[in-house]
């Protein structure tokens, strides 16, 4: 099921990509995209009945089936951060698009050569 | 026209990953024990035989108690954690490395050098409620960063926090900016801070990033040897990173 999802949001954002004029939507639409395959990659983790990996008092000791796996939760730790990261670099250099050409829309932007 | 092209080739690769999805573990069907994740979670990576695993056993690690005892590899509660400051550290050092890319092509590029001003007073609520909300956001991230090796968060999500105090700032006062000066000073310290405990690591044990101190008592506050050290310098960097970056949308150039 969360599998589905995954590819939906996958399908909504490569529709943006495509129809929108928009380039603060298209930097939406990949980001959309980037969540996607994050919770694609947390998925492929989850065992049924699993509990978040930690130790607590409840669930002192190591049992095969009792945790998910922790392993895709922390290389989307990592990839979360790096999204962060362009997504802030894309919309700065929105800033400095939109100030010099008056516009983020493709079709209303002044003095860009056909 | 061009939204049903674009409908026929989104639906086209729904189709296609859907076709993909027949050949991967079915969802809640993984099987931790055929991956290296179970050696992650028992904490005990070093007795692996490579050859052994390469003939097609499995090599389950036995089951026994871990929270409230010594002696483990990694005496991290979290095991996420484990993985990300202890046995992939070298990961996150890239990853920090990344992070600060980022905010210096934030800077480059919107760099500016006085405050940008919007022209309205905020609202009475918004002014009011900063002066009771910020200790607690500030608090909040504080304990996040430090209970990384305890419960779910961690440098990265406590970072985030303490800019979002910093945002708040930002938007409930006109004549707020942030001193640039302490912000970078405290990213580039913390970001070597991160380098120098590699640096420890290598000469006390023999790798980058090893761990050198004593693990403890797995559930505990002073446990996990260096691991709580590092998510402190990571939510530290992190957190003044991020305020840059909130501080530097807020700034234009003269003219």
């Amino acid at each position: 099921m969360v599998y589905i999802i995954s590819i939906i949001l996958v399908g909504i954002g490569v529709y943006g990509l495509m129809t929108q004029k928009n380039l603060f939507k298209h930097l939406i639409s990949l980001s959309i995209i980037d969540t996607a395959v994050n919770i694609f990659i947390v998925a492929t983790g989850y065992v049924n009945g699993g509990k978040a990996p930690i130790y607590t008092k409840n669930f002192p000791s190591f049992a095969i089936g009792r945790f998910v796996d922790p392993l895709p939760q922390a290389l989307v730790l990592t990839a979360i951060v790096i999204g962060v990261g362009t997504l802030a670099v894309g919309a700065s250099l929105l800033v400095r698009v939109k100030e010099k050409h008056s516009s983020i829309d493709v079709e209303n932007m002044k003095g860009v050569g056909e | 026209m061009r939204r049903f092209y674009a409908i026929l080739v989104a639906a086209g690769l729904v189709y296609m990953l859907f076709m993909f999805l027949g050949t991967i573990v079915p969802y809640g069907k993984a099987d931790v024990a055929d991956r290296v994740s179970a050696h992650f979670l028992a904490k005990d990576v070093n007795s692996i035989s490579p050859t052994k695993w390469v003939e097609g056993d499995k090599q389950v690690p036995h089951s026994e108690r871990v929270y409230g005892r010594k002696g483990f590899e990694d005496g991290s509660a979290n095991v996420v954690t484990s993985i990300v400051v202890n046995y992939r550290s070298f990961d996150t050092l890239g990853e920090v490395t990344v992070l600060f890319a980022s905010a210096v092509g934030v800077g480059l590029i919107l760099g500016g050098t006085r405050r940008m001003k919007y022209g309205r007073k905020p609202n009475f609520i918004l002014r009011v409620s900063t002066g009771i909300l910020l200790p607690l956001i500030i608090l909040f991230g504080i304990y996040i960063f430090v209970h990384g090796h305890l419960t779910p968060g961690g440098g990265f999500p406590g970072g985030t926090i303490i800019a979002a105090a910093v945002l708040l700032l930002y938007l409930s006062n006109e004549e707020f900016s942030l001193n640039m000066i302490v912000s970078k000073s405290l990213e580039g310290s913390m970001g070597s801070l991160y380098v120098i405990f590699g640096l420890i690591g290598l000469a006390a044990g023999g790798a980058f990033l090893f761990n050198f101190l004593p693990n403890g008592v797995v559930g505990s506050l002073f446990s996990a040897g260096v691991v709580p050290l590092v998510y402190m310098t990571i939510g530290l960097k992190v957190g003044s990173e991020l305020s840059g970056v909130v501080a530097e949308i807020h700034e234009e150039r003269e003219g």
